[in-house]
């Protein structure tokens, strides 16, 4: 698979590629008789590329689709179109023996430490639950000597391996849904807010973790959080998401010093920061509204009916994400300009 | 800007030298099966009119049980306020009986929540529950009530609030929730408004709004405003004070540029230091070691201690006072200063 000519790749091979993926839900009346009235759009044609070793962050507000995104990249929903292959593997099309591959390569990382581990489950049992379904992956007698070692790797004690969830803290159950998606050693884990539960204190240690765990076991990570600070921290690059599509995409200077999308400046600027002296200089763009339901998203752009420099040739014609003449990444804006 | 030790107070009801309110040594602790939790362990703050105070901390660090207790909304049992003062214009709330606390609840101090849409009652039309605060506590009319709920609504910019008034909690957006909370609070026109953890369930742009709107409101309507939360982003930006909480103890007080340009607690510091920053990108983050304390085991001397890296004998063997630093800050650390001049110099 070679990725197309684009100014913003850098480096590394495509790992994965997600082409034009949509997922519609559908709407329905009655009860007997279920008709289809409409569809939430939660992801609208949405295209990226995921090297190895790198981390792509996705960010965007509640509803943009980047959670249903991340659901469709781990096959728990069906796309309602678009492509996936993952190391060359036709990710949507797949089923059977050819599916439980593809998903031992590819895991996940929960936001809610507390629900996404089962309370009635050791800890063993909980990180060694991964080699009964892929009993290859480890043989029988040395599982719990793996499942030590992972618990060793993100930090915990292997002796602790009999306790049950409720006897760790907020991040150290974390620290347990790490190990077990690594422990069936996947190329790509999917973090969904993988710290937006924890404090900020504990916050830290887990992002550190994380970047450990990149370097020593070469991952790929597709990072997606509403935290704009965090993930400019720990991504490479960054996709930003408004109403089921990627509206800007680009590296992580490209998009936190160049962003040239008025959502994404938008964005970055009412992030609060931590420091009262930059209360009087920043200069916050205040959006007015709110964003607008997926199942009736306005026509062509999708931000227009917050932005402040549409036109109309914006509710007319949908702007496409390519590079534009004010800084060459992808930028879905028809009048694409740096902030000034 | 107000200095802890002398707050300038004009055209206020308040005696000289009193606060607006004030919360003086306050202790609580939770009686629950497993044993006794000291949550409070001798908090004092106060707040003067027009001010905005943070009080910054983590789960657990009982900033949100203060503010309860404050509200005289503690569930008691397990909750059991054991020593402690808090005087909201000179009279001392816990020492009320009930009948005269409800005058202070909603119509001098008010609250809101994080969670809009738990804390208002799905089964009603918003402008029916604004305007039922105002017909139970003014005895208003139906009609009156719903004509000031319009103008609650107008008040919190609410957009095109006379045809609003009718829809119920669920036709509105999270922002807009937490706007008809607000709406809520204000019914009684408190002196006094606190606002738990206000913006961490919106998304970006939207806690902004609102955040703006209860900047506005403070100034217009003269109240002084607690604003709690875990976000120092959020804190930096509107605060004028802030009271940071560890372990059921204020370790840290100060006006908020003096603090996050040299903190004088080394919790404070670890703080500043582990949050990723918008404005540059780091390497490896800086952490705090450990994990916070459980609060019936809380460490002897300073509870920060196991986590400290300040930490000397004196600190697991005596409890930090207050050291009051020259600017008129205080800091809960035998170290103080030294923590202080680290960072400025």
């Amino acid at each position: 698979m070679t990725a197309p000519a684009d100014p913003t790749k850098i480096r590394g091979e495509t790992i994965l590629d997600v082409d034009n993926v949509v997922k519609h839900f559908p709407i329905t009346q009655g009860v007997l008789f279920k008709r289809k009235i409409g569809a939430v759009k939660a992801v609208d044609g949405v295209s990226f590329d995921l090297r190895r070793g790198e981390t792509l962050g996705i960010v965007g507000e509640s509803g943009c689709g980047k959670s249903t995104l991340a659901r469709l990249l781990m096959r728990l929903e069906r796309p309602t179109a678009g492509r996936a292959t993952l190391a060359g593997r036709d990710l949507f099309a797949a089923s059977g023996g050819e599916l439980r591959r593809i998903r031992r390569n590819m895991q996940m990382v929960m936001q809610d430490p507390y629900t996404s581990l089962n309370p009635r489950m050791t800890v063993g049992d909980i990180i060694g639950e991964p080699f009964e379904i892929h009993p290859e992956a480890a043989p029988k007698g040395s599982r719990q000597q793996r499942v030590q070692e992972l618990l060793d790797v993100v930090g915990l004690n292997p002796e602790h391996i009999n306790r049950y969830p409720h006897q760790f803290s907020g991040g150290q159950r974390q620290r347990i849904g790490i190990a077990r998606a690594l422990a069936l050693r996947p190329e790509v884990i999917v973090c969904d807010e993988p710290v937006s539960a924890l404090d900020v204190s504990i916050q830290a240690q887990v992002i550190n973790l994380l970047e450990e765990l990149q370097d020593e076991f070469g991952l790929s990570y597709i990072f997606i959080a509403h935290d704009l600070s965090v993930v400019r921290h720990i991504s490479d690059r960054i996709a930003v998401m408004y109403l089921g599509r990627i509206v800007e995409i680009g590296t992580e200077e490209q998009i936190y010093e160049r962003a040239t999308h008025p959502y994404t400046q938008a964005l970055l600027s009412a992030a609060p920061l931590p420091d009262p002296e930059a209360r009087d200089r920043r200069d916050i763009i205040r959006l007015t509204g709110d964003v607008p339901s997926p199942a009736d998203p306005p026509s062509g752009c999708h931000f227009r009916t917050r932005c402040w420099k549409a036109q109309e040739i914006c509710a007319l014609e949908d702007p496409r994400a390519v590079p534009r003449a004010a800084d060459p990444h992808p930028s879905a804006c028809h009048f694409a300009a740096l902030r000034e | 800007m107000p200095t802890p030790t002398s707050p300038p107070t004009p055209a206020s009801p308040t005696p000289p030298g009193e606060h607006l309110l004030e919360v003086r040594d306050l202790h609580i602790e939770f009686r629950t099966g497993e044993g006794v939790a000291k949550v409070i362990n001798g908090v004092s703050y106060h707040l003067d009119p027009g001010e905005t105070l943070a009080v910054l901390g983590e789960s657990g660090s009982g900033k949100s049980v203060t503010a309860q207790a404050i509200m005289g909304i503690l569930d008691t049992p397990p909750a059991h306020i054991r020593s402690g003062q808090i005087c909201y214009q000179g009279r001392d709330l816990l020492e009320l009986p009930e009948e005269q606390r409800r005058q202070v609840r909603g119509k001098e101090i008010a609250m809101i929540f994080q969670d809009a849409l738990s804390a208002l009652n799905p089964v009603f039309p918003v402008g029916w529950q604004i305007g039922e605060t105002l017909r139970q506590r003014l005895g208003m009319s139906r009609a009156d009530a719903r004509r000031r709920a319009v103008q609650l609504m107008e008040l919190v910019q609410i957009p095109g609030a006379a045809s609003r008034l009718d829809d119920y909690p669920h036709q509105f957006s999270g922002g807009m929730r937490q706007r008809v909370m607000i709406a809520m609070a204000l019914a009684m026109e408190p002196k006094v408004l606190i606002a738990d953890e206000p913006t961490t369930a919106l998304d970006v742009t939207v806690q902004a709004q609102i955040m703006d709107l209860l900047a506005d409101l403070r100034r217009d309507l003269n109240m002084a405003l607690i604003l709690i939360t875990h976000d120092l982003g959020v804190v930096a930006d509107v605060a004028d004070r802030i009271a940071v909480m560890y372990a059921g103890r204020i370790v840290e007080h100060a006006d908020v540029r003096s603090l996050y340009r040299a903190p004088a607690h080394p919790y404070t510091k670890g703080l500043l230091e582990s949050i990723p920053r918008l404005d540059q990108r780091g390497g490896k983050l800086s952490t705090i070691r450990g994990l916070p304390p459980n609060l019936m085991r809380i460490p002897s001397g300073c509870p920060f201690h196991p986590r400290c890296p300040y930490v000397q004998q004196v600190c697991v063997d005596v409890v930090p006072h207050d050291l009051v630093l020259g600017d008129g800050r205080t800091s809960a650390c035998h170290f103080a200063q030294e923590v202080h001049d680290d960072r400025a110099g």
